[in-house]
C-alpha cells in the first residue's frame, strides 16, 4: 500500500475543472500523517481544494477519508504535515521554526469559517429545527435573535423545510434532519463546507433530497469537500474525484474521467463494486 | 396506468364494502390475579380494623398534634434544610462534574478526591464534625488572606446550628450528585459536542447550552430520588445539633407526652405529604427536560407523510423534496438557493 503511495500519479486534479482555472486555493493539505496510537491512518496526504471547487473523496471504509476531513477543521489533530484553509494554518501557529498549539478560542475562531455536516446529523436533540439553526449565529457570532431567526427561516426554506421549523429532530425523518444540519452549518456563512458521508445513514428514498440540497449548494458556488459513496453525485457535481485507500491518495482527477477510465487497478476494482 | 386505476378502485371498494371483521377472541383467564386480590383485600381489612380499634394508636393525639405550631414549624425547617442543602449540593455537583471532565488534571483529581472523601465517610459523622467546627473555628471571617477582615460570622452561637447542618448535608450530598451528574453528562452523545465545536462553540458554552440540558433528562429522576432521600436525611441534624426539624420536634413532644406512637404517625404523615408534593414537582421537571425526546406524539404522524412526499418529490424530478407537496409550505427550495448564493 505504501508502495502505491509513492507511485501515486498526481493528476493535477484541478486542471480538468475548467471553470475553476485561476481560482485560488482555499484548502491546502501537505504531507499529512495521522496516527491513532500505533495505527497509521493517514500516510502522507497532499491535496488542494480551490475556491468554489466541489472535491469528492471516495474509498473503502478505513481508508482514512473521514479522518482527513475531520483534520481540516481540527476535530482530529494531525501527527505530521500542514493544513491551511484560506492561507491560515489550522490548529497551530508557526513561530521561530516551531509549531505552537493554538488556544481553543483561536481554534473555535477558525472553525467558524468551516461548516461541517456529519453522517449521524448530530442535531441538538433538545432544540427545534429553528433553534438548531439559530444557535451558533446567536451564541458564537452574537447575532441579534430576531435577525438570526429570520435568517434561519430563510435557510430552512432553502433546504425545503420551513414548515418543519418548530419540529424537534426526533420528529423529523433522517433526510429532513440532515437538511436541517446543512442549514445549521450554512447559518455561520462558512466559506468551506465539509460533508462526512452525509447520506450514509439515510433510507435510500431519502438520499435524493439531501443530494439535491447539496447540488444546489454546489451550484451557488460553495467550496465543498464531500466524503461519500454516491458515485452519481461525484460524476454529476464533483469537480475533482479523489480515491483513497490505506491512508494514501491512490488516484485523483476529473470525476468523469476517473470513473470511466481509472488509471490504477485498485481504483478500478473499487469502482466496479460501488457502481 | 390503467392497472393502477383498477387497483385503486379495488381498494376503495374494499374499504367501502364495510369495515373488516374485527377479532373478538376470548381473553386468557388470570385466576391468580383474583386470588392475589382476595388475599390482599383481607390483609388490608385486618390492618384497617386494627388501626381503627386499637386505642394505643392514639388517633386523638394524632389529630391534636398534626397541626401543632411546633410541628408545622418543624415541617418548615425540614423543608428549608432540604431545599437549601439540595441547592448547595446541585451547584457543587455541577462544578464537580465539569471538573471531572476537564482537560486540567488538577481539577479532575480534586473532583475525584472530593467525591472519595465525602462519599467515604458517614453523613452522621460529617454532621457531628460540622457541629464541632465551631470548636475549631469559632468564627468565619471574610477578608484578604493574611490581611484585614471584612466581615465576620460567629459560628459558635448555638442558634446557628442551621448553617453547619446545611453545610454538612449539602457537602455530603454533592458527592453523590456529582456521580449522577457525571453519568448524565456521559450519556450525551459525543457527536453533540463535535457538532457544537464544528460550529465554533467553546467548552463552557457547549456544556451549558448543549450537553447539560440534554444530560438533565438522565439527571433529574435520580436527583428527585436524592431530594426525597434528603428530606428524610434531615432528621439526622440532631447530630449537629440542630433541634427544630420535624423529627426532633415530634420526638421531643413524644417524650414529653409519653405517647411515642401517635407522634411517629404525625411525623410520618407530614413526610409522606411533602414527598408526594416533591414527586409532583419532579414530574413537571422531567417533562420539561424530556422535550425533544419524550412524548413526541407528532413524530409518528409526521414521518410517513414526509417520506411519501419526499419520494414523490424525487420521482417528479423536483429540485428539492417535500416543499411543494405540503400545503402552506414553501414552493420549491431550489431557486432560492441560486438567488441567495454567492
Amino acid at each position: 500500500m505504501s508502495a502505491s503511495a509513492q507511485t501515486t500519479p498526481n493528476n493535477q486534479p484541478l486542471a480538468a475543472a475548467s471553470s475553476l482555472q485561476g481560482a485560488k486555493d482555499l484548502v491546502r493539505i501537505e504531507g499529512v500523517h495521522k496516527y491513532f496510537g500505533e495505527h497509521h491512518v493517514l500516510r502522507g496526504i497532499d491535496m488542494t481544494v480551490k475556491q468554489g471547487e466541489v472535491s469528492v473523496l471516495i474509498g473503502p471504509s478505513g481508508s482514512g477519508k473521514s479522518t482527513l476531513l475531520r483534520c481540516v477543521n481540527h476535530l482530529e489533530t494531525i501527527s505530521a504535515g500542514r493544513i491551511w484553509v484560506k492561507d491560515e494554518l489550522i490548529g497551530y501557529r508557526e513561530k521561530g521554526g516551531k509549531l505552537h498549539e493554538l488556544h481553543v478560542k483561536e481554534i473555535a475562531q477558525q472553525r467558524r469559517n468551516i461548516g461541517m455536516v456529519f453522517q449521524r446529523f448530530n442535531l441538538f436533540g433538545h432544540k427545534t429545527a429553528l433553534e438548531n439553526v439559530m444557535e451558533a449565529p446567536v451564541q458564537v457570532k452574537g447575532q441579534d435573535k430576531g435577525a438570526a431567526r429570520r435568517r434561519a427561516l430563510e435557510l430552512l426554506d432553502r433546504v425545503g423545510l420551513s414548515d418543519r421549523a418548530k419540529h424537534y429532530p426526533a420528529q423529523l425523518s433522517g433526510g429532513q434532519q440532515q437538511r436541517v444540519a446543512i442549514a445549521r452549518a450554512l447559518a455561520m456563512d462558512p466559506e468551506l463546507m465539509l460533508f462526512d458521508e452525509p447520506t450514509s445513514a439515510l433510507d435510500p428514498e431519502l438520499v435524493g433530497d439531501v443530494l439535491n440540497v447539496m447540488k444546489d449548494l454546489a451550484k451557488s458556488g460553495m467550496t465543498m469537500v464531500v466524503v461519500t459513496h454516491e458515485i452519481g453525485f461525484a460524476r454529476e457535481v464533483g469537480d475533482t474525484l479523489t480515491f483513497m485507500d490505506g491512508g494514501v491518495v491512490v488516484e485523483s482527477g476529473n470525476p468523469r474521467e476517473v470513473i470511466a477510465n481509472a488509471q490504477q487497478e485498485r481504483t478500478r476494482s473499487f469502482l466496479s463494486k460501488v457502481l | 396506468m390503467t392497472v393502477m386505476t383498477a387497483r385503486q378502485v379495488e381498494t376503495t371498494e374494499a374499504t367501502k364494502g364495510g369495515a373488516p371483521e374485527l377479532i373478538k377472541a376470548v381473553p386468557v383467564r388470570h385466576p391468580g390475579r383474583w386470588v392475589a386480590a382476595a388475599i390482599i383485600l383481607i390483609l388490608a381489612a385486618l390492618a384497617i380494623q386494627s388501626l381503627a380499634t386499637n386505642p394505643r394508636f392514639g388517633w386523638g393525639t394524632v389529630a391534636a398534634y398534626i397541626m401543632d405550631v411546633n410541628v408545622v414549624r418543624g415541617v418548615g425547617w425540614t423543608l428549608l434544610l432540604t431545599v437549601l442543602s439540595m441547592l448547595l449540593a446541585i451547584i457543587l455537583a455541577i462544578v464537580l462534574a465539569f471538573m471531572r471532565q476537564s482537560d486540567n488534571p488538577i481539577l479532575r483529581w480534586s473532583s475525584w478526591f472530593w467525591v472519595w472523601f465525602f462519599r467515604g465517610t458517614p453523613i452522621y459523622t460529617q454532621l457531628i464534625f460540622w457541629g464541632l467546627v465551631t470548636v475549631l473555628y469559632p468564627s468565619i471571617s471574610l477578608g484578604i488572606p493574611f490581611g484585614p477582615q471584612l466581615a465576620t460570622y460567629i459560628l459558635s452561637d448555638p442558634s446557628k446550628g442551621f448553617v453547619p447542618a446545611v453545610l454538612g448535608l449539602g457537602l455530603n450530598e454533592s458527592a453523590y450528585l456529582a456521580e449522577i451528574f457525571r453519568a448524565g453528562l456521559k450519556s450525551v452523545d459525543k457527536g453533540q459536542v463535535e457538532a457544537a465545536e464544528a460550529l465554533g462553540m467553546r467548552g463552557t458554552k457547549i456544556m451549558w447550552r448543549i450537553v447539560l440540558p440534554q444530560a438533565m433528562r438522565v439527571i433529574v429522576p435520580p436527583t428527585g430520588n436524592e431530594t426525597i432521600g434528603m428530606l428524610k436525611t434531615t432528621s439526622l441534624v440532631l447530630a449537629v445539633p440542630f433541634t427544630l426539624d420535624l423529627t426532633f420536634v415530634t420526638n421531643a413532644l413524644a417524650n414529653r407526652t409519653y405517647q411515642p406512637i401517635p407522634l411517629l404517625i404525625v411525623a410520618a404523615a407530614w413526610y409522606l405529604l411533602v414527598t408526594s408534593i416533591l414527586m409532583v414537582g419532579q414530574h413537571y421537571i422531567e417533562k420539561y427536560y424530556g422535550r425533544g425526546v419524550d412524548n413526541l406524539v407528532a413524530a409518528a404522524t409526521v414521518n410517513p407523510a414526509a417520506a411519501k412526499a419526499a419520494a414523490a418529490g424525487t420521482a417528479a424530478g423536483s429540485d428539492t423534496g417535500t416543499g411543494n407537496t405540503i400545503p402552506g409550505g414553501p414552493t420549491t427550495a431550489g431557486p432560492t438557493i441560486e438567488e441567495s448564493g454567492r
